[in-house]
């Protein structure tokens, strides 16, 4: 997974490159979650192209950041397939 | 090949997540011999690290336990059992319900069972709370292959004539 901070929009860009599974979630939401907090963005787009393969715990981990950033009055997360 | 191919397979592993990618990939290699595509592959594929999830964190909560595999082919339908000794469903009605998780706390979405009832033929599931549970899945590979070989056959014939 790759996550880049786009100052200029305020935007977190999230790449996930490997297959998503409860197991891989956990690592990725520590990673996601310490760079909202860090660059508190206003959007956040996931980037599912490299993704091979998922189950329902990818599901939860988007759901988890999309209420994360509505918790923090953010307003968007945005998923591109 | 003769008429009714069988084959059978069993696996056992520590209920450890890192496994969730082992046991998927393979049953998939074990499914392969029936020729799927790769949507019914990423189909079995999916309900079974639905069903391994579930035995980790549902049934054994994290802690040690052995997770066993048992996966047979008949015809060209694939039977997937997943069984763990943990602690069992105790409403099995709920726990099929979409959305519905006994651990919300932990981001789950709830839609383990949906999601293998709707990718997999055949779901049931059997539960004794405190002594484990056993999902069993099928699925039936509808075979591609033989329709384009009578294709074939038919262009052939069509040439010789």
């Amino acid at each position: 997974m790759n996550s880049v901070f786009l100052e200029r929009d305020k935007t977190l860009l999230v790449e996930i490159t490997e297959e998503i599974d409860h197991h891989t979630t956990d690592k990725m939401r520590r990673k996601i979650d310490d760079d909202i907090t860090r660059y508190m963005p206003r959007k956040i787009i996931f980037d599912f192209n490299k993704v091979s393969f998922m189950d329902s715990a990818g599901i939860g981990m988007v759901i988890g950041r999309y209420k994360m950033m509505n918790m923090l009055g953010r307003n968007n997360t945005d998923e591109k397939c | 090949m003769n008429g009714l191919y069988e084959n059978e397979m069993r696996l056992e592993f520590a209920s450890k997540s890192n496994n969730e990618a082992f046991a998927r990939i393979t049953v998939a290699a074990f499914a392969s011999q029936l020729d799927p595509t790769i949507e019914e592959l990423a189909d079995i594929k999916t309900a079974v690290s639905e069903a391994v999830t579930n035995s980790i964190i549902h049934g054994y909560e994290n802690s040690e336990g052995t997770v066993k595999i048992i996966s047979k082919i008949f015809a060209n339908t694939i039977e997937i059992e997943i069984s763990d000794t943990g602690k069992g469903i105790e409403n099995i009605e709920l726990a099929r319900k979409p959305l519905y998780t006994s651990k919300s706390n932990l981001e789950r979405s709830g839609m383990g069972f949906t999601i293998m009832e709707s990718f997999m033929d055949e779901v049931s599931i059997e539960s004794v709370v405190g002594l484990g549970t056993k999902i069993t899945m099928k699925k039936l590979i509808k075979k591609q292959e033989h329709q384009e070989d009578e294709k074939e056959l038919d262009m052939a014939e069509l040439g010789g004539r």
